[in-house]
């Protein structure tokens, strides 16, 4: 469950965002729809932690964000979101396996190496699992981020742009993947996007 | 997944690179290791080898080379003193302790040294096997000069004039082992012991109108007990000196310098002369070595730095999955103490394997001693010392982690 109340954000000088209140279900879909620089990102990054509100407050599974130390709000992002974003961003220099035991290590939780082979399989890239980032291609690489994403069993999962640089297809297989993840580790989805193509697979929709 | 597993992911994806940075450590760290260690076992063997001599009286001439010659048996004499005035030095009441020495000879290049059990008594050498010579043309021989040239008790050789193997043979007087000395870290090791007289009969075959007499002897001499005492005709090369009390520190150079034909070379003094003769090029070495290591220093922060402008998603990605920044100020300080931790092992191996590559391939190198396999604690200060480097020189770097701003960067701001 999120919720978020008067939530405001003033970049440098005059430029400021004033988001409208929200309320997200456990276990929902939502779409932040809007045109580039209409603060989608920056409600995203607000959402998951990445970003400290100014003004406002905002309520994630009984814990307000706002109210967190630093430390607090590391282990809360580590432990209950899961982030992907339009580029992979996965560490190059480790190995598929590696790259995703870097999300409970990080996050403090124990590394499971059955949890590694479970997300593999769902995501159909378990013959990937030592395989170095540079010999994968864009798509397994996506894959990947998106099992790096689900793997600490999150309940959020927050998507900037995963689209959005895709052909129909790729568009098409992406977004059913994400659905498909979401629902089976029961984690709520929330995509930020301007793919107008998204708005016929998520029906919940928060235009900004 | 540990962040050392990171850490080392990251420095195998650029292995030139830390290999450079690796080797510039070590190649500065290795030059202070060699020196060091040549340093340390340079000033111990000098200070075991002039341990109980106070003064060396010789025939006028360099005051180093006279301690070279006689203490450390590296040079030519300077001259010969007469036995005459010797014993009377020998008696003077400031001296505790005189011991001879009668040089000149050598065999496959190891000296002959000429004198009495005193000198064998000064360096605490003890016979391994055989017994201590009781007549003219008998040896025992150093541990070392007996390895070396393969010697043992009943071998006979023949001498040679000077200090090298091409010298003037005196190949009618053979010398016969009779002892083995045991191993004396001094520079006994390297010597072969015999008594004074024996040396005089190599050398009367020059004058052969001399004959050996065989008269009693009444009086004999303090220095060489199988001689009687005043013979005027006879030398040695020098005289080894314990002083009596601190006072003759102060009187019996002047005595010795003013009132006989002789002169005289505190050990001391001028080894500390030599040190600092030498320590010229020591410092000048330890300089360029600390150059090499600031330089590794250098490229370590500049690599650290670029890597960290192509890593910044790496790092704001890690900290969406929850890195504390805690642990990205010490993942990149781990980065550069790996670095000069590895570069210092490698410095500190190599320096003891430059040495004993030196003390195992360089023959003239083993008569000194020289030991590849000693260590000393400031090996250990040289590697705290590169895990501060490390600490140092990844800290810019590690500060610029600490404050990677998530949104910025992963907003594409």
């Amino acid at each position: 469950m999120i919720k978020t109340q008067s939530l405001s954000h003033f970049y440098n000088d005059s430029n400021e965002i004033h988001f409208l209140d929200l309320e997200i279900k456990d276990n929902t879909q939502f779409l932040l729809l809007g045109e580039s620089g209409s603060g989608k990102t920056t409600l995203l990054h607000l959402l998951g932690g990445l970003l400290t509100a100014q003004m406002g407050t905002i309520e994630v599974n009984g814990s307000d964000l706002t109210k967190l130390s630093e430390s607090e709000l590391d282990r809360f992002r580590g432990t209950q979101y899961g982030f992907i974003f339009q580029r992979n961003h996965l560490i190059q220099t480790l190995t598929v396996e590696r790259n995703l035991l870097l999300a409970p290590f990080l996050a403090g939780l124990k590394q499971d190496s059955n949890r590694i082979d479970e997300v593999l399989e769902q995501l159909g890239i378990a013959d990937k699992k030592y395989s170095k980032i540079h010999e994968l291609s864009l798509g397994q690489a996506q894959r990947v981020a998106i099992a790096r994403a689900v793997l600490n069993k999150p309940a959020i999962i927050l998507a900037d742009e995963p689209t959005s640089a895709l052909d129909d297809k790729n568009c098409e297989r992406v977004s059913d993947l994400l659905l498909t993840v979401a629902k089976q580790n029961q984690a709520t989805l929330v995509i930020a996007t301007h793919d107008q193509r998204l708005k016929s697979k998520i029906t919940n929709l928060i235009q900004l | 997944m540990n962040l050392l597993t990171l850490v080392i992911s990251y420095l195998k994806a650029k292995p030139l690179n830390t290999l450079l940075n690796i080797l510039l450590l070590a190649l500065g760290i290795a030059v202070i290791t060699i020196l060091l260690l040549f340093n340390h076992q340079l000033r111990e063997k000098i200070s075991d080898n002039t341990k109980g001599i106070d003064l060396v009286v010789g025939a006028k001439g360099s005051p180093l080379q006279l301690i070279l010659c006689n203490v450390f048996h590296i040079d030519f004499p300077t001259g010969n003193i007469n036995l005459k005035e010797a014993e009377r030095l020998a008696k003077h009441r400031l001296v505790k302790s005189a011991i001879p020495l009668a040089l000149g000879d050598s065999y496959q290049s190891f000296r002959i040294v000429g004198t009495n059990l005193s000198y064998a008594e000064l360096y605490q050498a003890e016979l391994a096997n055989g017994t201590w010579w009781s007549a003219d043309l008998e040896v025992v021989v150093g541990a070392t000069t007996a390895e070396l040239l393969q010697l043992k008790e009943g071998d006979t050789f023949e001498s040679a004039h000077g200090l090298s193997k091409e010298g003037h043979a005196h190949d009618e007087n053979p010398f016969v082992v009779t002892g083995v000395l045991k191993k004396t870290n001094s520079v006994v090791d390297n010597l072969i012991l015999t008594n004074v007289s024996s040396i005089w009969k190599v050398h009367a075959e020059h004058d052969s109108i001399e004959t050996v007499s065989n008269k009693i002897i009444s009086d004999t001499s303090v220095l060489v007990p199988t001689h009687e005492a005043g013979d005027s005709t006879k030398e040695i090369t020098s005289l080894l000196i314990k002083y009596r009390n601190p006072i003759a520190a102060i009187q019996l150079p002047r005595y010795i310098n003013a009132y006989t034909p002789m002169q005289v070379a505190s050990p001391a003094f001028e080894a500390a002369r030599l040190f600092s003769i030498l320590g010229v090029g020591v410092e000048a070495l330890t300089g360029f070595s600390y150059v090499l290591i600031l330089i590794s220093a250098l490229s370590i922060f500049i690599a650290l730095y670029n890597s960290l402008k192509e890593r910044q998603y790496d790092l704001a990605i890690m900290r969406s999955m929850g890195a504390s920044r805690a642990k990205l100020f010490i993942a990149t300080q781990l980065e550069g103490v790996t670095l000069t931790v590895l570069g210092s092992l490698l410095g500190l191996a190599l320096g003891h394997l430059v040495l004993f590559a030196f003390t195992s391939l360089v023959a003239e190198s083993q008569k000194t001693g020289m030991s590849a396999f000693v260590f000393y604690s400031e090996e250990l200060y040289l590697f705290i010392g590169s895990l501060v480097l490390g600490i140092v020189c990844s800290l810019i770097p590690s500060v610029q982690a600490y404050r990677t701003d998530i949104h910025n960067v992963l907003a594409g701001r």
